[in-house]
């Protein structure tokens, strides 16, 4: 027997009744189903998986994950979430800060800003007390002082005219070259990657003096690392005719409004009733059509249970199709790094060798 | 009064500034007034008698988080 890749194999079908789902687990593993070969195979796992993206802009993509079990998908998605590094700024030094916002606020403000710099040129710090060095650590100046504007107009109120500065925004860190990062970081110059995020608000007299200063790190330590806005994932849905009873001619508008816009097709002339397939990932699954009687056994809604739409939202440096990538490299590492250990259990022989973990 | 205000242990960018008078704020109109010691204590600009003390440009260390 061979392993299904379509979508309309029923075995990959979680079903979706009116008031529960059905088939939940996935069954395709070695011993279920009799006289089936379903041990894993790497050529057949290949020939299943497909990544295709649907839909991509500057800041976020939606892509299909098909043929991986859910684990390896949730993986992914927390990979994306919690372990891709990004740089932000943890430290901050005040020399003065005259603003109505606290020092300890407009510290965890900055630390919000995404910057726009590569994490794979910089290293991470062991430990947070590590010495600062090129390598590990980005300076930026923060100094704004606000002042009245004397050409304003006279009759004016807007304090963006009465007033030079009286915004703190992300565009004025200005970054302090350190060591060899002046040719390094050349192509690429560190800032934040959006210019007009408000810190804070000046008033003629206040003025904001710091240092501040940038590592790598990643989200599970503090959701600023987070190189996302949202990661997250879906199952396809399916909407499944049954061709043994036909939705009645004098119903099928009723029918095609159980449904999200552009799911169900309706031909004038005949009244036949159809499924768009590229629409059907639109159908929100509200079970309308359960609702009325007269639909009963004309349709069964599912989800298919192999195939992740996965929308992500980046924000900071990376672009939004280079996250999956990205992720796969750390889940490499990760792998790597298990299999290593096992191998230093099997070469120790009596299983009772010291096998040395990371908190990877 | 007569602290010297270069108290400045990190020795950031701020020059240690030599032994001055004191500069304080008006509460009422926000100009900077050198008062000595033994003068009265008045705005210059609007006569006001309250004044603020300037916040150190000691540096204080956070964490963003």
């Amino acid at each position: 027997m061979t392993a299904s890749t379509s979508k309309f194999d029923p075995r990959k079908h979680v079903g979706v009744h009116a008031e529960r789902v059905s088939h939940v687990s996935s069954t395709n593993f070695p011993g279920h189903h009799p006289d089936e070969d379903h041990s894993w195979d790497l050529e057949r796992f290949a020939k299943g998986l497909t990544v295709k993206i649907e839909r991509l802009s500057n800041r976020s993509i939606e892509f299909d994950l098909v043929g991986v079990d859910a684990s390896i998908a949730n993986a992914y998605r927390r990979i994306m979430l919690a372990e891709v590094p990004t740089i932000c700024v943890e430290r901050v030094y005040v020399w003065d800060n005259t603003s109505v916002i606290v020092d300890e606020v407009l510290a965890q403000r900055i630390g919000l800003i995404p910057l726009n710099v590569d994490p794979a040129l910089m290293d991470m710090k062991q430990s947070p007390n590590d010495q600062a060095t090129d390598r590990n650590t980005l300076v930026f100046r923060l100094q704004v002082a606000c002042q009245r504007n004397k050409n304003a107009p006279k009759d004016t109120t807007d304090p963006n005219q009465l007033y030079i500065n009286s915004d703190v925004l992300s565009s004025h860190l200005t970054w302090i070259p350190q060591g060899e990062q002046e040719i390094v970081l050349a192509d690429n110059p560190p800032a934040p990657s959006n210019p007009n995020i408000v810190l804070g608000k000046l008033r003629p007299g206040q003025e904001v003096d710091m240092e501040l200063h940038a590592v790598k790190g990643v989200g599970k330590d503090h959701a600023k690392f987070c190189p996302v806005a949202t990661a997250s994932y879906r199952l396809l849905p399916l909407v499944i005719l049954n061709p043994e009873n036909p939705v009645p001619p004098h119903l099928t508008e009723k029918f095609q409004k159980c449904f999200s816009p552009g799911v169900i097709r309706v031909d004038p002339q005949t009244k036949a009733i159809s499924v768009d397939e590229e629409k059907m990932r639109n159908e929100t699954m509200s079970r309308e059509v359960y609702r009325h009687p007269e639909f009963e056994g004309c349709v069964q809604l599912a989800r298919v249970r192999d195939h992740f739409l996965f929308n992500v939202e980046s924000e900071g440096f990376y672009p939004p199709q280079r996250l999956l990538p990205e992720a796969t490299a750390v889940m490499r590492a990760k792998i790597a790094h298990i299999k290593r250990a096992a191998e230093t259990l099997l070469n120790n022989g009596d299983g009772l060798g010291d096998v040395e973990m990371a908190d990877v | 009064m007569n602290q010297p205000q270069n108290a400045n242990p990190a020795g950031g960018t701020h020059p240690p500034v030599q032994r001055q008078d004191m500069e304080y704020i008006c509460a009422d109109c926000g100009a900077k007034n050198e008062i000595k010691s033994r003068e009265p204590i008045r705005c210059r600009e609007c006569g006001h008698r309250i004044m603020y003390k300037k916040r150190t440009k000691r540096m204080v260390q956070f964490e963003a988080r």
